[in-house]
């Protein structure tokens, strides 16, 4: 993830699809053409490239819809809406992919652009050494899939939203903020599948994001530092911003954190207060410390130090030039020991898991959702495949995890939410901090760097607390940890119960060349890893 | 239809603007070609061709104002997007920031963007380059992996006000990484052009086999201080992240260009004073465009002179708050170089690392300009003006401003490219003294 330009293997911006046009707002809400229409047309598409020699044809009919409303202070900065429609056709012609994809939704355009992606593939077929081999899937006929929201946010005013953020403005600079952004965005991905298999699958996918940045200036030392928000990127409707008092958590250090409903206003007021502290804070001695990762921040690390390297195409060398390989080479899998990490750790990999930004019916190549075991007992038992690729981990059915950022781009496999399992033991967060010697307790995700086969990492965070002698003592500063991912994972001493597991996440995963961005979530409880090497990242310049 | 002539851009803008009937309007169209070709584990993956033009239109009444876009462009679909603006302008809450558009400019000539060479690239040409990588590769037991995108557009504005701007632009853009198969050793190169007749993508290609060979069994040494010599696009990918000399956000005190009790360091000493750097949309290695994205004239312009801060750059808002002329945001950056060659540094370096390149670069602390990322692809040590042999990569934490105030030697500007994204930005190879590597890593 990064705040601006382009990230690789990592987070990126923008998170809208591509070749989105600006819109009125209201049009948002049209409906578009019917599932019958979207059939017909789809039908075209696979008549075609049937009748030029494809052996396989998936059509993928997409209407991608954004929102983002901006503003800092008293003022709005900006408020985007974004359409983008077009079909995107992908076939298997003489053992070879091809994809073409036109904005021309239409009879006509439809049958040229099924025409030019059964070119393409015969055309690469002069290059390609080993035919493209695809996993069965099921025919599943006429189905659909909703996200289960309560809340439309796209029919939810836009002077509502506007409002929102600026009374969450307002409660920080009353508390002596310097200054705060804040933003709400929506995603709506209308996205209608039908293959040369016989499934036709109708998708409306709902992402919501409400996020800021709260600065505090201190002019006479020069200092200054930026709370963000305590929110995540979900994937729900506007409920998210309900604020419903039984999400909240009273965490250690007073910090309140947020479940499956958030309350920016309080959550921007107490930000002023942090970030005061923020500064004056105690710059961290560096040294051997016992870490205590809380949801918000551990998300990340999981997504670069799990989520990234058991992507199966990057193992293969898809990714070389670009993300980077990985260090589970196939050999890791097939000893059936490579301790990923200690005991307690169980990771595992699901498309279906409701409010997570990766959940889908189905994925982008018509394969119904599930969940599998990545890490079980501490051992890597599998890696995120795609239907072309679980052969060569003799696998006979697709993980489900191939998604496309819009109809415009081909889909490839991304990843799945990956999640940290809670413990079995009963334990709360302050339970696991009372009996910690010498300790941190990091809240939120900050900053983050991985080497090319995800090895070597680096994380900071936004809100870090001492721990001595079991309680809190402090807040500190100019923090960050290194560590290797095997060392580190088999250093997690202890996961917090059930009770105490949030997801966190990103809209902007990328990946691939030409980039792609995609939405993905990460689970877990607080968990303990121990003996962790801190550095200071103090400076003077 | 995706590339028109500065006439016929022209001539659709005016048709758009004269359907407005709002206080004024901006409109851009923008539209461009792009082709790739991806290849990985020596077979070419994937190959593509798309096109898109794009027409915006930006309506005001007072400080409120709404834009529109659209991809099609009939006489009913100009006014409708013109239409649509006006209507989410008149709904939009007042913008304090608003600033009503430029008057028109002058953008002194043709720029050096466009070269009929990249226009004319065809799927055969990428391809054989393709091949060009791949072959070599397979020869001497590596692994190839690149990608190369072409693309040629146009862009234009034109307002209610008279401004008419039109610029036309071809790139290229080449990534190769070889890794050997033995798994040990891995190289990179890469190019960005304008004009693709520059490009040799076989000599590119030979550049990241010969990495990868010479980087295999690199041994594990301490992380700590080291003298570096940086290639260029390791330069580069650090140089490029002080290049944000944005006034706002200075005079806010949330830069690092903020001043200890306020102000900002604009004309204050921040780096070695052999350090200049400074922008020019004439300059023939990295043309830009001649007018930025509001329609400003670009023009040369110091950045950094004799190490101090030369320009703070100000959006047309924050130049009317200062009492201060706007600056166009910069279309590239060129940083004057030294004579040394890469070897002439290497020579003179009793003991030291010279890195290929750097990965995953992220902000740690803005406050500073402390970044984090690792060394890949090509990381050697040197010894008594040797290189010795092939080391493990590091992970750094430093900034840029603390890098370039521990000059050592500049050695010859390049066209570099960086890890993640395109600075367009001329950036000399250079020797820098106590670099701080903190970790190591087994990454190859």
């Amino acid at each position: 993830m990064q705040l601006a330009g382009m990230g690789a293997g990592a987070l990126m911006l923008p998170p809208f699809a591509s070749m989105a046009n600006e819109v009125d707002p209201a049009d948002l809400l049209n409906p578009w053409i019917d599932v019958a229409q979207k059939k017909q047309l789809a039908d075209i598409a696979l008549n075609t490239t049937k009748s030029l020699g494809a052996t396989y044809t998936d059509v993928r009919i997409g209407r991608y819809l954004s929102q983002a409303v901006s503003t800092r202070e008293k003022r709005v900065q900006g408020i985007s809406n974004t359409e983008s429609y077009g079909v995107g056709i992908r076939v298997i012609a003489n053992g070879t992919w091809g994809f073409a994809a036109t904005n021309t939704v239409s009879p006509d355009g439809i049958k040229k652009a099924a025409e030019r992606a059964v070119a393409i593939a015969k055309a690469n077929s002069k290059f390609q050494k080993e035919p493209v081999k695809l996993a069965p899937n099921s025919s599943y006929g006429e189905v659909s899939w909703r996200t289960p929201i309560r809340k439309n946010g796209f029919e939810i005013p836009v002077k509502e939203k506007v409002d929102l953020l600026l009374a969450a403005n307002a409660k920080a600079m009353d508390k002596g903020a310097s200054f705060i952004n804040s933003q709400i965005a929506l995603i709506n991905e209308q996205k209608y599948f039908a293959s040369s298999e016989g499934s036709y699958i109708d998708q409306d996918v709902f992402r919501i994001y409400p996020t800021f940045s709260v600065t505090s200036i201190d002019r006479q030392s020069g200092q200054f530092k930026n709370r963000q928000a305590l929110s995540t990127p979900v994937g729900m409707g506007y409920e998210y911003l309900d604020g419903n008092a039984a999400d909240k958590i009273q965490a250690p250090g007073g910090v309140i954190l947020y479940n499956k409903s958030y309350d920016i206003v309080e959550d921007a007021s107490i930000a002023a207060d942090q970030v005061k502290e923020m500064v004056a804070a105690k710059s961290v001695e560096p040294g051997k410390y016992d870490l205590v990762l809380d949801p918000s921040h551990l998300w990340l690390t999981i997504h670069e130090s799990v989520g990234h390297p058991t992507e199966l195409d990057r193992v293969l060398g898809y990714e070389a030039n670009y993300a980077g390989t990985s260090f589970l080479t196939l050999d890791k899998w097939q000893s059936k020991k490579f301790n990923y990490g200690s005991k307690q750790v169980n990771i595992v990999a699901d498309k279906t898991q409701v409010g997570s930004l990766g959940a889908v019916g189905y994925d982008d190549e018509g394969v119904k959702c599930k969940s599998w075991d990545i890490v079980k007992d501490g051992i890597l038992v599998n890696y995120q495949a795609i239907r072309d690729q679980v052969n060569i981990i003799d696998q006979k059915e697709s993980h489900g995890c191939c998604y496309s950022q819009s109809w415009a781009d081909v889909q490839f496999q991304r990843m799945a939410n990956i999640s940290l399992q809670p413990g079995k033991e009963k334990v709360s967060p302050e339970q696991m901090i009372a009996n910690v010697e010498k300790g941190i307790y990091i809240v939120k995700d900050g900053s983050f760097s991985i080497d090319q086969q995800r090895y070597n990492f680096q994380f900071g965070g936004v809100l870090f607390f001492e721990i001595k002698n079991g309680k809190i003592a402090g807040m500190l500063k100019d923090v960050a940890y290194q560590a290797n991912t095997q060392e580190f994972w088999n250093s997690c001493a202890q996961i917090c119960d059930e009770s105490d597991y949030r997801l966190g996440g990103a809209f902007n995963d990328g990946k691939g060349q030409p980039g792609q961005v995609s939405a993905v979530s990460h689970g877990s409880a607080t968990a303990r890893f121990n003996g962790i090497n801190v550095i200071n990242t103090g400076r003077t310049i | 239809m995706a590339v028109l002539s500065k006439e016929e851009a022209k001539k659709i803008l005016e048709k758009v603007i004269s359907f407005s009937k709002a206080e004024g309007c901006t409109t851009n169209l923008n539209g461009n070609e792009r082709g790739n070709i991806r290849y990985a584990r020596n077979s070419v993956n994937t190959a593509g061709e798309n096109s898109n033009v794009a027409l915006s239109v930006q309506s005001y009444f007072g400080k409120k104002s709404g834009s529109a876009s659209i991809n099609e462009f009939d006489d009913a679909s100009l006014e409708k997007v013109v239409r649509r603006s006006e209507e989410l302008a008149q709904l939009a809450p007042e913008n304090p920031e608003f600033v009503e558009p430029l008057s028109a400019q002058t953008y002194g000539g043709e720029s050096k963007t466009w070269t009929e060479a990249t226009a004319n690239i065809t799927p055969e040409y990428r391809a054989k380059a393709a091949a060009d990588s791949i072959n070599p590769a397979a020869s001497k037991d590596v692994t190839a992996a690149g990608y190369l995108e072409d693309s040629h557009g146009f862009n234009a504005m034109m307002n209610t006000k008279g401004l008419y701007a039109y610029n036309k632009d071809t790139g290229v853009d080449l990534t190769v990484t070889m890794r050997t198969n033995e798994g040990t050793g891995s190289g990179w190169a890469a190019r960005t052009l304008n004009d693709v007749s520059k490009l040799n993508t076989a000599a590119i290609s030979n550049i990241a086999i010969e990495k990868a060979l010479k980087s295999r069994n690199a041994k594990a040494i301490e992380p700590g201080k080291y003298t570096v010599v940086l290639e260029a696009s390791a330069a580069a990918d650090l140089v490029r992240l002080m290049l944000n000399l944005n006034a706002r956000q200075a005079d806010e005190g949330r830069s690092f260009l903020s001043k200890k009790g306020g102000g900002t360091k604009l004309g204050e000493k921040l780096v070695d004073e052999r350090v200049n750097i400074y922008t020019d949309p004439w300059n023939d290695e990295v043309p830009a465009s001649p007018w930025s994205g509001d329609g400003q004239a670009r023009k040369r312009m110091d950045l950094i002179k004799n190490g101090a801060v030369a320009n703070l750059t100000y959006d047309r808002y924050w130049a009317t708050q200062k009492n201060v002329a706007p600056t166009p945001n910069p279309g590239n950056a060129i940083m004057d170089g030294g004579t040394a060659s890469l070897e002439d540094m290497i020579r003179d370096t009793r003991r030291g690392i010279l890195v290929t390149r750097f990965w995953y670069i992220r902000a740690v602390d803005p406050q500073t300009l402390l970044y984090t990322g690792l060394t890949r692809d090509g990381t050697f040590y040197i010894e008594n003006g040797k290189i010795m042999y092939p080391v493990k990569n590091f992970r750094f934490n430093e900034s840029p401003i603390i890098m370039l105030n521990n000059l050592e030697t500049l050695g010859k500007q390049e066209r570099a490219v960086t890890s993640e994204g395109n600075p367009n930005g001329l950036i000399p190879s250079m020797k820098i003294r106590d670099f701080t590597f903190t970790s190591l890593s087994d990454a190859i």
